[in-house]
């Protein structure tokens, strides 16, 4: 968006002097066969970071998955696995990269969850500045929140389960309906070549081949 | 949606913390899948750096360059795309649940391959995307009245969510029918033509076998 308004020139400004520190971002992409995706993100030291990825559909719903460090060390490394997570803390601050590579696959491309948290919430503005002690109130507060972030946690993997076997089952529908028709026409194509077969047994050699064959 | 000024407002504020980044060719295309409720916003914001062949570091291009962006529904209706600067913010809310597909790719004209491209990006969809700063600012709200608010869109989120989990079962359960009704008349339909080819075998060759006086 072409920034209008000064307002949004200011931000703009501001932007570009800001560094990362909170962030938990959320990618579904999909992943070509042969291919290799990578991710980066800036980590400050000492930061714990948490990745979370799954396989959602394609072959045979594996993936490689590696992160390296700034100083080209691997810090994980999993091999044709579908579903994992992993946290780490930041050794050095630097760009980690988060690759998926699917370069086993010939054929199948697949699609891929990931979640990256990167660092703690962010707080409410004004909520962790105050030095005083929490009310009651307000530490009950804070836990409903806690409670439904992992409420929304669990929805989300329920929802990555669901659209797995929802996928798998589509593709279950699709192939009954095309190998049932292929074995109609099979079923038929066979019964009809067999008889047909059996009859040049007795007739190839028959002098008379005509005269039956007019009968059918 | 009430917050949505706040958020529109918020954009560039939000857009501080984008720092996940990838590379693609300047004629690659990238897309991503949000598989989300119906009235659900999705912000995402997003910076794009030219890889510059003289420092070997990446920079941020040229005014010509931007980035075209294309939203499609789940029924792969269009719902947004257009051409925007190489620095920007893309907001869109779903008016039907499903996989939303964004994708990205450059407006460049130029040559097979290219250079690189440096795409910084976040998305956030829901009660994320909504600056929470910029809502106690404008509607005046002390602390505790905000993390009420924050929890109350926590929970409409859930709600949502809950709501869609309903119609993708709903889907799911419909295709596992289908497929039992597909493979139980299929079975059937298969005894019934092989019942009916073997018969034909049968009557035929009697039939061929009499003519031909073998039997």
């Amino acid at each position: 968006m072409i920034p209008s308004n000064k307002n949004s020139l200011i931000g703009l400004l501001f932007l570009s002097y800001c560094i990362c520190l909170v962030k938990s971002i959320e990618l579904t992409f999909e992943l070509q066969d042969k291919s290799k995706d990578c991710y980066y993100e800036n980590i400050q030291k000492n930061t714990s970071t948490t990745l979370e990825y799954q396989v959602v559909t394609g072959g045979q719903y594996d993936v490689d998955v590696i992160i390296e460090s700034p100083t080209k060390e691997i810090l994980y490394r999993q091999v044709k696995s579908q579903f994992d997570s992993h946290t780490f803390v930041a050794a050095v601050t630097g760009p980690y990269a988060i690759c998926f590579s699917n370069e086993f696959s010939t054929f199948s491309h697949k699609l891929v969850y990931m979640d990256l948290q990167v660092g703690e919430e962010d707080p409410l503005p004004g909520i962790g500045e105050q030095v005083t002690v929490m009310t009651q109130m307000e530490t009950t507060s804070q836990d409903i929140h806690e409670y439904l972030n992992k409420i929304i946690d669990y929805q989300t993997h329920h929802r990555l389960k669901e659209a797995q076997s929802r996928k798998r089952a589509e593709d279950l529908n699709h192939h009954v309906a095309l190998w049932s028709a292929t074995e109609t026409i099979a079923i038929l194509l066979v019964a009809i070549v067999q008889v047909y077969m059996l009859k040049r047994f007795f007739t190839e050699k028959s002098p008379t081949q005509n005269q039956y064959k007019s009968m059918y | 949606m009430i917050y949505y000024p706040f958020i529109l407002l918020s954009a560039y504020l939000l857009g501080s913390v984008q720092c996940l980044y990838f590379h693609i060719g300047e004629t690659e295309r990238k897309c991503f899948i949000e598989e989300i409720p119906d009235e659900t916003t999705v912000v995402s914001h997003y910076k794009v750096e030219l890889f510059d062949v003289r420092t070997g570091g990446f920079t941020p291009p040229t005014p010509g360059i931007g980035m075209n962006v294309e939203v499609k529904d789940p029924d792969m209706k269009i719902i947004l795309s257009r051409v925007y600067s190489f620095e920007g913010k893309i907001s869109f809310t779903s008016h039907i649940p499903g996989e939303h597909i964004i994708c990205l790719y450059s407006n460049t004209t130029a040559w097979i391959g290219g250079t690189q491209l440096r795409v910084h990006l976040d998305i956030q969809v829901g009660d994320q995307a909504i600056d929470y700063a910029q809502v106690a600012q404008k509607e005046k709200l002390s602390d505790l009245q905000l993390r009420i608010r924050q929890l109350v869109e926590q929970v409409e989120q859930i709600i949502k969510e809950q709501s869609y989990q309903r119609f993708r079962e709903e889907r799911f359960r419909q295709t596992s029918e289908s497929t039992h009704q597909r493979v139980f008349w299929w079975s059937l339909s298969q005894l019934f033509i092989l019942l009916v080819m073997g018969f034909w075998q049968m009557r035929h060759l009697k039939s061929f076998f009499e003519a031909k006086k073998l039997v």
